[in-house]
């Protein structure tokens, strides 16, 4: 059973439970329909798996990674620095990898059809942003300070703010889009959002640190978030014969 | 023994999702006009069955040869033999809940135990509503002995099996993804 005869020796991502929110979390209304109510199946990690796209500078534009450049005028708000490192488990960088943001603007307005409560849009802010990490597995953006928003999930409920990030890794197993929150946000408590992940530690993972190293004087606040994605560990058959 | 960090989790990509995730040529996992490519396309559904109009539907398969231009293929990494295949296709649905992506059939693939994958997709849907995505896989038609003799599909139980293999619709495919209830489609822990 165990013989190999075509000698695939594949990376294998062992799954770490306990870390991402349940799909039924119900304290977040829209889950309720949107949940596989059958149980998961146990995909076996094989070529399709172990592989991922590799997206490359074509995806990224020249003032991708600064969004208070994309347009005529400086957008409103706090001028931000976001960065980090983009980790596997181990500690080992991530490199080259497509990093994918958005946001609301500095009122907590997102450019965007559905977003239509009294707050202003801001004609020098889309909210976009992507690069690719560096040889260290870094990544940098210049934004603004995104605001609070309100939304209709339960009375008088606020989004804490935050800015979305997507991260594809190099395999399958690594996607990850995930919310990177700002310390010391008063409305975390009642955002079942942020909530939904189970674990206090791992709910502190998704909060940036301010970063007074990356802070520029006159000009921008830095803060810094480390992204960890599922990593491998080196040989597929050893570990599968000890089970 | 090596510490291992602690994974980051995983958050919804919320309703405003289209602001981050639309690329104009995302749905071309080959470009228009490539030898072979069909469209696939399909609804996201609800446990209500109505149609989910905030989602994104990710597509990542083989080369029509069955092979992947990427380092941990340990047959070694080389390009497509199809012009700008770039394996991924990605594309939110619209109001009335479809996507669809321009493809061309992936080969079936080695697998290390020594058989055979049928040819097939991976499926990430991700969504307002999901705080993780949810990861399915697409098997084709008109490969019955492949996916009969495929280890993932062979191994469910009869009345799902059906949810994974898309169907003929004009001259490409049909695949509904449906989240939740009556015909749930399988979807997998990777």
């Amino acid at each position: 059973m165990t013989e190999t005869t075509n000698h695939l020796l594949l990376p294998r991502y062992p799954l770490v439970e306990g870390v991402h929110p349940p799909l039924d979390s119900p304290g977040y209304r829209s889950t309720a329909l949107r949940h596989p109510v059958q149980p998961l199946v146990l995909l076996p990690q094989r070529l399709t798996e172990v592989t991922g796209p590799l997206l490359g500078e074509e995806r990224v534009g020249e003032l991708d990674h600064d969004l208070t450049r994309q347009h005529e005028g400086e957008p409103q708000g706090q001028r931000i620095i976001v960065h980090g490192q983009v980790l596997e488990e181990d500690g080992r960088p991530v490199r080259n990898t497509l990093v994918e943001v958005w946001q609301a603007n500095a009122a907590g307005r997102y450019r965007h059809a559905i977003d239509n409560w009294p707050a202003p849009l801001d004609p020098d802010f889309t909210g976009v942003g992507r690069c690719l990490t560096d040889d260290r597995g870094r990544y940098r953006f210049v934004t603004v300070r995104p605001g609070a928003y309100p939304w209709r999930n339960h009375d008088n409920a606020w989004r804490p703010a935050h800015i979305h990030f997507s991260l594809f890794g190099r395999a399958f197993t690594q996607r990850l889009v995930t919310q990177m929150y700002f310390p010391g946000d008063p409305l975390f408590f009642q955002d079942p959002i942020f909530n939904s992940v189970p674990d206090e530690r791992a709910r502190q993972r998704m909060i940036a640190s301010y970063d007074h190293d990356a802070t520029e004087a006159e000009w921008a606040l830095g803060f810094r978030f480390d992204i960890v994605l599922r990593g491998p560990r080196a040989s597929v058959f050893e570990e599968e014969d000890d089970e | 023994m090596t510490t291992r960090l602690g994974l980051t989790p995983s958050q919804t990509v919320g309703p405003f999702l289209h602001i981050g995730l639309v690329w104009p040529d995302g749905p071309f996992v080959v470009p228009e006009g490539t030898a072979g490519a069909m469209w696939i396309a399909g609804t996201v559904y609800d446990g209500d069955g109505q149609p989910v109009p905030d989602a994104v539907v990710e597509t990542w398969q083989a080369d029509p040869d069955g092979r992947f231009h990427h380092p941990d293929d340990p047959r070694g990494a080389i390009p497509s033999a199809v012009a700008d295949f770039r394996g991924f296709g990605r594309c939110e649905t619209d109001e009335s809940g479809r996507y669809r992506v321009l493809t061309v059939k992936p080969g079936a693939l080695p697998s290390p135990d020594g058989g055979t994958e049928a040819p097939h997709l991976n499926i990430s849907v991700l969504a307002r509503g999901l705080l993780n995505r949810v990861v399915t896989r697409l098997f084709f038609p008109d490969e019955p002995e492949l996916n009969r003799a495929d280890p993932v599909l062979s191994a469910l139980p009869d009345d799902r099996r059906a949810t994974l293999v898309a169907e003929p619709e004009g001259e490409g495919l049909r695949f509904d993804i449906r989240l939740q209830g009556d015909g749930e489609t399988v979807f997998f822990e990777v």
